[in-house]
């Protein structure tokens, strides 16, 4: 039995597994199905990673390597090659490799760090033909920064999300000519700096509130798409066809959290971050077990994960530390205080808190779901405004963080809490 | 007077840069924002990364960066440059692949061991 199993060995695994090691648990398993650490992070090789955790700007490799020489230091063993087939609420964890064949694990409690998959063109219906030469970014990116594969000399980017915007830099740099960004949205999906360092920097046009509305193979390969302007409803606008001759089109419409053995097991997932409902320490509805990362929510930021990733791993060793299942059986039944979306807000991060467990303060997670100027976010109980926070602007593209102070949290009465964000 | 979106880190400040002032900058949350509105009107710069090839590895390609910002007009110079550098495994990280590239002081130095 082991105190406490980790799946996955990306951003997230990686910090929950070192912060549970920090907080005293000796039994540490990380389960990966990659042949190494590290996860996304390995094909990731642009910099401006570890601003917060590490106080330097990091490539993804590098920053890898920094929680992975961490964890070289302690006894936190490492299953690689390694799939999990299916977790269970009495925390069993069924795995399979070609090393070991079938075995069924068990643990005390259990961190969910499996990250996310990209959105396909399945997912979107894009019209026209089914050539070669389409996909996700994040798969381009991994061809062409380990494999060494070019995907393409004439590029279209369907979606601004960072992924996209990261490559059509990385391509440009490799000798590629990319054409266009194209982007649904009447904003970008991804960070300002990308728009600025990996698009402007190069001269790539960003077509905002347009999309691909067909694409043209010539002998199996793409060889053109339209793009067309959208009206209302996202309609496309008939004239307002602009041409590409094209090889290549990459998608970054969006990251799916991986979390079909968090269903499976029957732990509660929200249908708005389509990750897995958590308390303010990131426990799942399943006691014992615990969420971190892009499984929960899609971050914009591996540093954010990193901190999430910590929270989740020393909540973990807390719960083993206090005795386990026995040990939460004889604590009383806390309170809940369940965070409520208002006008302006998609999703909040926790969406629930036990006020008695915070020791200072709670982290909020969310993301508003239009642009907005100078602003307000307020998180109130019926009429009374429990915490308020200004801010310039903000984006659906970049999460938002909050603090709610122990202090606010305990002038909180009723069993609910609505957070709201409005023009100031 | 110029407008600019600051990239030194994801938070994406919008400066302001008066040049009738002395290059005074506002709307940056950090100094390394009015650092980075100065050089980015006068002389812009970033960090560029890459990868190189790689024989003996568990992977053909070694990611690699600039150990300090290039200027951006040497970028496609040095991006040039590494097309003829091929390296041998086992390498680690920091260890430099091209002393001084392209005459801007910084090194190519590599970001994953390998």
């Amino acid at each position: 039995m082991q105190d406490l199993i980790v799946i996955g060995g990306g951003p997230a695994g990686l910090a929950a597994a070192y912060a549970a090691y920090r907080k005293g648990l000796r039994d540490i398993l990380i389960v990966e199905r990659d042949r190494e650490l590290g996860g996304i992070l390995n094909q990731c090789i642009h910099n401006g990673f570890g601003l917060h955790r590490f106080k330097e700007e990091l490539t993804g490799p590098e920053y890898a390597d920094r929680f992975i020489r961490m964890l070289s230091d302690t006894n936190v063993h490492v299953m690689l090659d390694t799939m999990v087939l299916g977790i269970t609420q009495g925390r069993e964890v069924r795995v399979i490799s070609a090393a070991r064949g079938y075995e069924t694990l068990s643990a005390k409690s259990i961190v969910l760090a499996m990250g996310c998959r990209e959105r396909t063109r399945g997912a979107i219906a894009i019209p026209g033909d089914r050539p070669a030469g389409i996909f996700t970014a994040g798969t381009a990116q991994r061809y062409l920064n380990m494999e060494g594969y070019m995907v393409g000399r004439r590029v279209v980017i369907l979606g601004s999300g960072d992924i996209g915007l990261i490559m059509a830099r990385r391509m440009t740099l490799e000798g590629a000519k990319v054409l266009a960004c194209v982007e649904l949205m009447p904003y970008s999906g991804g960070l300002m700096r990308n728009i600025v360092q990996c698009l402007q920097d190069w001269d790539i046009p960003l077509y905002l509130s347009h999309t691909i509305t067909n694409i043209v193979a010539t002998e199996g390969r793409v060889s053109h798409v339209t793009v067309q302007k959208l009206g209302e409803n996202n309609a496309p606008l008939a004239g307002s066809e602009i041409e590409f001759d094209c090889d290549t089109v990459l998608l970054s419409v969006g990251l799916i959290p991986e979390n079909e053995l968090t269903r499976d097991a029957g732990i509660r997932i929200d249908p708005r971050t389509n990750g897995a409902i958590v308390y303010e320490n990131m426990e799942t509805s399943a006691p014992g077990v615990f969420a971190c990362g892009n499984v929960v929510h899609v971050h914009d930021l591996v540093d954010y994960v990193s901190a999430e990733s910590e929270r989740a791993g020393a909540a973990a060793a807390q719960y083993v530390l206090a005795g386990g299942p026995e040990g939460a059986a004889d604590q009383p039944e806390r309170a809940t205080v369940e965070l409520v979306n208002g006008d302006g807000i998609g999703y909040t991060v926790p969406q629930k808190i036990r006020v008695e467990n915070v020791a200072k303060a709670a982290d909020l997670f969310f993301r508003v779901r239009r642009l907005y100027g100078e602003s307000v976010v307020e998180v109130t109980d019926g009429d009374a405004v429990i915490a308020a926070y200004r801010r310039s602007q903000m984006a659906p593209g970049e999460m938002e963080h909050i603090l709610l102070t122990k202090a606010q949290l305990d002038r909180i009465t009723g069993n609910t809490v609505t957070v709201t964000a409005k023009e100031a | 007077m110029a407008d600019l979106v600051c990239i030194v880190c994801p938070k994406g400040c919008r400066l302001h840069v008066d040049e009738e002032n002395g290059d005074a900058v506002t709307g940056n949350a950090c100094p390394r924002g009015a650092e980075y509105a100065r050089a980015e009107t006068r002389r812009p710069t970033r960090v560029m990364t890459s990868t190189v090839r790689l024989t003996g590895g568990r992977y053909c390609r070694c990611p690699i960066k600039t150990d300090a910002p290039v200027p951006k007009g040497k970028i496609m110079d040095i991006m040039e440059q590494l097309n003829g550098v091929e390296l041998q495994a086992p390498v680690t990280i920091g260890q430099v692949v091209i002393p001084n590239v392209a005459d801007t002081g910084a090194n190519i130095v590599v970001t994953r061991n390998l």
